[in-house]
């Protein structure tokens, strides 16, 4: 057996810079109370939303993809050609092949560096941050570019009561590169598969495309709905408080961090609701700071994390060396948390 | 040991004094969470959890909607406690 040379990674991984881009239109509750029978209050007191942002048809996957990383490059002072994977996370880039990742690495200007898309819903950040970990450890590349992104307006169904609120668009990145110290926690995650139908699209592209009116489902005007994610509100709320909690708290626990260690907890924005369940379940003392981008962002899915990342650095809320927990879940289900030093 | 009906409805009025903030003497048998105890659908989401845990009963989603009062959860508690 001849001898194979082992790669060669740094001791540790962290994150190094972190960018988000947040689309142009503001939408206030009026907007969706226009299709649906509801209240700004009602959406207020149950997700804590006031606003989310869509885009336009400008602002595609791409775009916004581009303008949050080259932010988040910028910020981790690197170039793009020190960039060796480029990892993609999200479930509303509507072509299917090839890779969004590998336009997106070719117009940063990177030197052909390895590029990927990867469907984790709303863990998607964590997965992602959890593969560039591996890579920079393990040596397969230096500088891994993570980015969540998604156009959930594209999937809303907007006369859907459970979900026409929830959803806004944006995009978040950020650099793992090396460190000569711990920064990025174990990731404790994993999936539930037997809860696949708690979150999901209404419809598949295939049935979509054999175009069964009979077998789809129809707007008011008698116009086949294009395919939205729907969820079964109560019992993906009932999971996240519940479930979720123990996963944080076992991410701090793998980190060897107390609560009275911790800074900064940036949930997955999903729903006011369920960050303030996990803040009290948690026992979190009040100097932690706790992101609720929700309220002016909405659920972006695999873009939450990072857009309320460079949220709380921007505004001052948190600082960079800050010890924070991350925590993402939903469709799959699937979820992961880990604890890292903020960039 | 089976809890009573007693002690069931003092578990309930601590949980939803912690999860609403009400006073635990409004916790009676024939309030309703939504309309007299400020508990709306997501807060009974917590108030059934925080009871399965320390009752230790399952309570399943399609469940929860019949609990109407503090005295429908009381008695599925009762009949399903382990
Ligand atoms: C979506 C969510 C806010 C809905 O809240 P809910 O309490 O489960 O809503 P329900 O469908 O049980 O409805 C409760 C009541 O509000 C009403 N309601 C539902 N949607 C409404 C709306 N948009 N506006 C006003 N009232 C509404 C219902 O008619 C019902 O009234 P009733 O009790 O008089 O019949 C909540 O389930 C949730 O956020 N879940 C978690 C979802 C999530 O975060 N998913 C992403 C994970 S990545």
């Amino acid at each position: 057996m001849s001898k194979i040379k082992p790669s060669k990674g740094a001791p540790y991984a962290r994150i190094m810079g972190v960018g988000g881009y947040r689309p142009t239109r503001v939408v206030p509750n009026e907007v969706i109370l226009e299709k649906i029978d509801s209240s700004d209050e009602w959406i207020r007191s149950r997700s804590g939303i006031a606003t989310r942002h869509w885009a336009s048809d400008e602002e595609t996957v791409a775009a916004m993809s581009i303008e949050a990383s080259g932010k988040a490059i910028a910020d981790a002072g690197i170039t793009a050609e020190q960039i060796g994977a480029v990892v993609v996370s999200t479930v509303s880039h509507f072509q299917q092949t090839p890779a969004i990742a590998t336009y997106i690495a070719d117009q940063l200007g990177t030197d052909k560096a390895a590029a990927f898309d990867i469907s984790a819903g709303c863990a998607g950040f964590g997965y992602g941050l959890t593969l560039a970990k591996g890579m920079v450890v393990e040596g397969s590349a230096e500088h891994v570019l993570v980015i969540g992104v998604e156009r959930l307006s594209d999937l809303t169904d907007l006369e859907d009561r459970a979900t026409a609120f929830l959803f806004g668009d944006g995009a978040g990145a950020v650099v793992v590169g090396p460190a000569t110290e711990p920064a990025i926690g174990p990731t404790v995650w994993g999936s539930e598969g037997d809860k696949s139908d708690t979150i999901k699209q209404t419809v598949a592209w295939n049935d979509f495309r054999l175009g069964d009116v009979s077998k789809l489902p129809l707007d008011s005007k008698g116009d086949v709905k294009f395919p939205a994610i729907t969820q079964e509100g109560q019992a993906v709320f009932r999971w996240a408080v519940f479930e979720m909690a123990k996963v944080a708290q076992n991410a701090l626990d793998a980190a060897g961090i107390t609560p009275d260690d911790l800074d900064v907890f940036i949930p997955h924005q999903a729903n006011m609701r369920i960050i303030d369940s996990m803040v009290k379940t948690l026992k979190l003392p009040e100097h932690v700071t706790v992101a609720r981008d929700i309220e002016t962002t909405g659920n972006t899915s695999a873009a939450s994390i990072p857009l309320a990342m460079e949220r709380l650095l921007a505004t001052g809320e948190a600082k960079s060396g800050d010890t924070a927990l991350v925590i993402g879940f939903g469709a799959g289900l699937v979820y992961a948390a880990t604890v890292v030093t903020l960039p | 040991m089976a809890a009573t009906q007693e002690e069931i409805v003092a578990g309930l009025a601590e949980i939803v004094n912690e999860i609403a903030g009400i006073p635990v003497e409004d916790v009676q048998l024939d309030k309703s969470f939504t309309d007299d105890l400020d508990v709306d659908s997501l807060s009974m989401v917590e108030v059934v959890v925080a009871a399965e845990e320390r009752f230790d009963v399952k309570i399943p989603d399609e469940d929860v909607k019949n609990l109407k009062t503090v005295g429908d959860a009381t008695d599925y508690i009762q009949k399903h406690q382990g």
